[in-house]
């Protein structure tokens, strides 16, 4: 029995990291063209030449074994072996970026150091060589004391012989080379520049391209433009884009539920189906091309550079509410679901500035909002243009992303001078080097975001409608009395609806809410199940959520609906998140509280403005 | 002169960098991004509008944004 051998992947951030993980042992780690993507330590196995396994593991990018943030703490313990359940790796997989030596051969001095085998990996060769650099791999090696491959992670060059030379790499450890003893950092820096020139054959004008289009993106006055241009073009796409596409699912969904309907007997199991799971699952599942589009364009400023450049442009709106730019990646990342969003806060030093970006977290809008968005817009506004390629629908969607940034603005600046008050923290990020995303990550990119909605909606969303559509179906109403009136489901509603009927919901909504807890999309389900249930006869029956809400509820209580959901915390994953990141009660407990505050007090005030406009 | 009022795009050495006005932890960052006594930098692009903040900093071949606190606390000279 021979022990299961570890090596690990360490380097600066955006070296490449993960990408080679990936490529190395087939898993699908997030990969982005920014610092601090990877912010926990993931493993994974990668078969050696001979045939043995090796167990690989991606940790977070790091500057210096002095750690400055929660990230980089993980890297430090894991590499020292002082990581909690794990053994010390024995070997080191260096990423150095090709094209930044002089910078990342200064950790990679600390990282030698440890004494332990390791292996370079010259990652991004492609994009020094696009940077007018010609490297020498030997010369470099020859200075190291250790092997260095050239690679290309994300184009799966040079992996064969990274392999070999991890498998070969434990036989020997590093050599004793002139960078020892070398302890300061104006002396490791020497060192690396050293190293750097003598590894670099030949070097033509540095860094044209980013010059060039820094130039247009970060312009003081043209780059903001482009940036809110940019987000509101992302808007009208989720609604003029999806549309056919979301018509073309819901026509099939419709067109199942009436097969269905045709050759089962009435009872409980075509209710079942047709009520239950197909008008509840199904009104969720017709959002897929509205998230699609949504996370396309994501993993589009993810890729390809431009969200560093986004931060900075971003950095003093954030300084004027006591955050950093660096606070925008994670706020950023909690369009698309507020649970990565609070994990991605890890690579923000500063504690105050962290708990406050997780406390804001939430209300940055996130996909599983898009589906109740959507489906009370497509409800109660008209499809009209307002101008040119201006579709009212999409601007009250941009309107809604609006005041959920504002409110996590305002909040910010309230939190930052009271609870997590502190010094103004500061912002120090590196900008990555532009790269055009390859059509194959953004392909597995938006599989894996349809996945996990399908997932989501197959699993907890289809469990929670269920189990609302059996409280609603029993007991059986009487001749003449409403199943909703009669159901349990019903009851519960009562029992809160007073609470919420000065706010202008309806008991459906009341009912809606409760199920809603873990997770916001079965909001839709749930309404549109309780539409189904209680509907008279079939031809009500057949008609979707979206006109029942249409022919249902006044225009006061949608926007109220809409306001409600900017604000409150109705996903019970993010809580948890949100516990396990702040280790503890207390900050959850909070976040929940003043989230649930705001939704009554924004939806009330909604309600009451609406109404009296007579709206 | 500090970086912060440093013309754009001209090659400056940092002559020194007032470390105690600086964050603990931020002034390790910067070390780490290789901003330090005697590395030359480069500002090449300042922040929104009329706020002139952040600045883009170039150090060999890297380009880093920092705020102008922290360009304010370093010293340099054109070379």
């Amino acid at each position: 029995m021979t022990r299961k051998r570890i090596a690990a992947l360490v380097g600066n951030p955006n070296a490449g990291k993960s990408a080679l993980f990936n490529a190395l042992t087939g898993a699908r780690q997030k990969i982005a063209n920014y610092p601090g993507v990877t912010v926990e330590r993931k493993a994974g196995r990668l078969t050696l030449p001979s045939g043995e396994p090796l167990e690989l593991i991606d940790l977070p990018g790091s500057y210096s074994f002095d750690a400055a943030s929660p990230d980089e703490e993980v890297t430090r313990k894991v590499v020292h072996g002082e990581f909690e359940g794990e053994a010390t790796p024995e070997v080191i997989v260096l990423v150095v970026d090709a094209a930044n030596l002089e910078q990342h051969l200064v950790f990679a001095q600390e990282v030698l150091e440890l004494g332990r085998p390791t292996v370079v990996a010259l990652n991004m060769i492609d994009l020094a060589e696009r940077d007018g650099l010609t490297l020498d791999p030997a010369a470099l090696s020859a200075a190291l004391g250790v092997p260095v491959i050239p690679t290309v992670a994300v184009r799966g060059k040079g992996l064969q012989e990274l392999t070999a030379a991890i498998a070969e790499a434990e036989t020997h450890a590093a050599e004793d080379a002139q960078w020892r003893g070398h302890v300061t950092m104006p002396e490791r820096r020497l060192v690396a520049k050293h190293m750097a020139r003598g590894a670099t054959l030949s070097a033509s004008a540095r860094h044209t391209i980013e010059n060039g289009i820094d130039r247009v993106l970060l312009n003081p006055w043209v780059g903001p433009v482009i940036l809110f241009g940019l987000l509101f073009v992302i808007f009208q796409a989720v609604f003029a884009w999806a549309t056919p596409f979301a018509d073309a699912l819901d026509g099939a969904v419709g067109a199942i539920s009436g097969w269905v309907s045709g050759i089962m007997p009435e009872g409980f199991i075509r209710d079942f189906i047709t009520e239950g799971v197909l008008a509840g699952v199904g009104s969720v599942v017709v959002f897929l091309p509205q998230i699609v589009i949504l996370f396309f364009f994501i993993l589009l400023m993810e890729a390809s550079g431009y969200m560093a450049r986004a931060a900075f442009l971003m950095d003093r709106l954030m300084a004027g509410v006591g955050l950093s730019g660096k606070s925008f990646i994670p706020l950023l990342s909690s369009f698309a679901c507020a649970i990565p969003g609070i994990m991605a806060a890890r690579s923000i030093p500063d504690p105050k500035d962290r708990l406050t970006t997780i406390l804001v977290a939430p209300l940055m809008t996130c996909s599983a909002r898009l589906p109740v968005y959507a489906v009370i817009i497509a409800a109660v506004i008209p499809e009209t243009s307002v101008g040119p390629g201006i579709g009212l629908q999409g601007l009250v969607l941009f309107a809604l992303y609006l005041a959920g940034i504002v409110g996590a603005l305002v909040v910010a600046l309230v939190l930052r001078n009271t609870l997590a008050k502190g010094a103004a923290s500061g912002f120090i990020m590196e900008m990555p080097r532009y790269q055009l995303p390859r059509i194959k990550d953004l392909a597995i990119g938006l599989w894996q975001r349809a996945y996990v909605f399908l997932r989501r909606a197959g699993t907890i969303i289809f469990m929670v409608t269920i189990a609302l559509w059996l409280l609603l179906s029993f007991p059986k109403a009487e001749p003449g009395e409403s199943q909703l009136d009669a159901s349990v489901a019903g009851m519960v509603a009562d029992g809160l609806h007073p609470v919420l009927e000065p706010i202008g919901f309806n008991r459906e909504m009341s009912l809606a809410l409760i199920p809603a807890m873990a997770a916001r999309e079965v909001a839709v389900s749930a309404l549109a199940t309780t539409y189904a249930v209680d509907a008279e006869d079939e031809d009500l029956a057949a008609e979707g959520v979206t006109d029942r809400i249409a022919a249902l509820w006044s225009l006061p209580t949608a926007l109220a609906f809409l306001a409600w959901f900017v604000f409150a915390p109705q996903c019970i994953s993010t809580i948890a998140v949100a516990r396990r990141e702040t280790n503890g009660w207390k900050w959850p407990t909070f976040m929940v509280v003043y989230l649930f505050v705001l939704a009554y007090v924004f939806a009330g005030l909604t309600f009451w403005i609406a109404t009296a406009l007579g709206l | 002169m500090t970086l912060d009022g440093f013309e754009n795009g001209r090659t400056a050495r940092i002559v020194a960098v007032d470390w105690a006005s600086l964050d603990e932890s931020e002034g390790k960052r910067l070390k780490a991004l290789g901003i330090d006594e005697g590395v030359e930098v480069a500002v090449t692009r300042r922040g929104v509008f009329g706020t002139r903040d952040p600045l883009a900093v170039r150090v060999g071949r890297m380009t880093i944004a920092l705020r102008r606190s922290h360009a304010l606390a370093i010293e340099v000279e054109p070379v």
